[in-house]
């Protein structure tokens, strides 16, 4: 009997760590792809694509990620296909995260002042050329420190993987736990772990958002303005 | 695809899903109350003066916000059992949701306080308002007023994130659809009704709040300014 944690124990939890790191950057690139596809749907000209759009983004943010979790999971096994857990998990986060996010960029481009897009006009340009050349180029710098800020939930919502068997860092945990039955060090480890792969990217995201609003202190309302993007986590 | 939707050994069971979705309201919201209490006492603390009070509250938030809530839930409960503080899961469940919350309403509060302009407090202070006064009128009523959608759409996603309180098989509707999964083995059919109910309560939380809001801030109203 093995039953005191040692480099083996370290090593596994390494290893979740990896895969935490893998389905986050996972996440992120298919949630902002689609995330962005759901912000221009929600500016768009059309009325049905903006409806759909914000129907989705509705019937994403208000079901619970676990529920999205179990979803997919059951979801894909009874189409037939028999894949990996990382599949399930990567599907639901990168809904979870496109409708999030979507939703994010949709308040950075609709911060870009109108004018801009008025000027753009009497440029003629089209209206994709306004978008791309004008507004995003724009929107993306108000759009860094809430996305950086969203990454952290990003990683913290990976651990409900857990529950569709994926083994990252929660996950690996648990299996250690349930091996050695030490909960309070394994899970404060767990823990700490998580946080320093969160700390810094929130660090960087609060210095992004100084540097943001750093002309701009006196106005309260502003700082609200782009604060309430950030504040909606879970 | 030759899967045959079954939803009717599903719906059998709605006595069951209804009485999850009420212990999921009564979690969310006796979470909600607790977690503002102690969100508000760590914002006012933030910014006290003493550095000590400040640091432990800047403290808190930062663990807090920079974990997850699974690996929260299991430390309060798998960890202060080992420790021999047993708590039945349902009162585990309670605590990190708190402790969780806390967190998040500290950080929104914050910035309500902040935005809160000096000269409002000094004026209060020259019409000789107790310190009392000033803090529930002149500072905690107009902040909690500015930031209110986004404690409101805070505290909505707390009542999503308790359905992580299953994992420690704390009674609520996810748990009872675990159950009612493993009872019917129509799991898809039920995590889509369990969906269903979640946005229906999600629904009813918002029009809760909004109904909260126009009762409380009467003055916005007044002036002319929608919520």
């Amino acid at each position: 009997m093995n039953n005191e944690f040692n480099l083996n124990h370290l090593y596994f939890l390494m290893q979740g760590v990896g895969w935490t790191v893998i389905l986050s950057l996972m996440a992120f690139a298919g949630g902002g792809l689609l995330g962005f596809g759901v912000a221009l749907a929600r500016i768009s000209r059309s009325r049905t694509l903006r409806w759909l759009a914000l129907a989705y983004v509705q019937l994403v943010q208000g079901t619970p990620l676990l529920i999205l979790m179990f979803l997919s999971y059951f979801g894909l096994s009874i189409m037939g296909l028999s894949l990996p857990a990382i599949v399930a998990a990567g599907l639901s986060m990168t809904i979870y995260v496109s409708a999030y996010i979507g939703e994010i960029w949709r308040g950075c481009i609709e911060a870009v002042p109108k004018t801009q897009w008025e000027a753009a006009e009497c440029l003629a340009l089209t209206r994709t050329q306004r978008l791309f050349m004008v507004i995003l180029p724009q929107a993306l710098r108000i759009a860094t420190p809430p996305t950086v800020g969203f990454m952290v939930q990003i990683v913290k919502n990976t651990s409900l993987a857990s529950v569709v068997g994926f083994v990252e860092l929660a996950r690996a945990g648990q299996i250690i736990n349930n091996s050695l039955f030490e909960p309070f060090v394994v899970y404060m480890l767990v823990a700490g772990l998580y946080f320093l792969l969160c700390f810094p990217l929130s660090w960087w995201a609060r210095k992004l958002e100084n540097r943001l609003l750093a002309g701009r202190k006196p106005e309260p309302e502003l700082k609200k303005g782009i604060g309430n993007v950030q504040y909606c986590e879970s | 695809m030759t899967y045959k939707f079954d939803f009717a050994a599903v719906l059998a069971q709605w006595p069951l899903f209804l009485h999850g979705a009420w212990l999921t309201i009564q979690l969310a919201v006796i979470a909600t109350l607790l977690g503002f209490l102690i969100g508000t006492l760590c914002a006012f603390g933030r910014g006290s003066r003493n550095g000590w009070i400040a640091q432990a509250c800047s403290i808190y938030v930062e663990t807090i916000r920079n974990t997850p809530l699974l690996v929260q839930i299991f430390i309060v409960y798998f960890g202060l059992s080992s420790l021999g503080l047993k708590v039945p899961a349902y009162v585990a469940a309670i605590a990190a949701l708190v402790i969780n919350i806390g967190a998040y309403t500290t950080e929104i509060m914050r910035a309500g306080i902040d935005s809160i302009h000096k000269g409002q407090i000094e004026a209060a202070e020259c019409l000789a308002l107790s310190r009392l006064q000033v803090y529930w009128h002149v500072i905690l009523r107009p902040a909690m007023e500015r930031v209110y959608p986004a404690l409101t759409s805070q505290f909505v996603l707390l009542m999503l994130a308790s359905s992580i309180t299953s994992q420690i098989s704390a009674e609520e509707l996810t748990a009872i659809a675990n159950r009612v999964q493993s009872d019917t083995y129509r799991s898809f059919e039920t995590y889509i009704v369990v969906a269903v109910f979640y946005l229906m309560l999600s629904l009813l939380m918002r029009l809760g709040f909004w109904a909260i809001g126009q009762a409380v801030f009467t003055r916005r109203r007044r002036l002319g300014t929608t919520m």
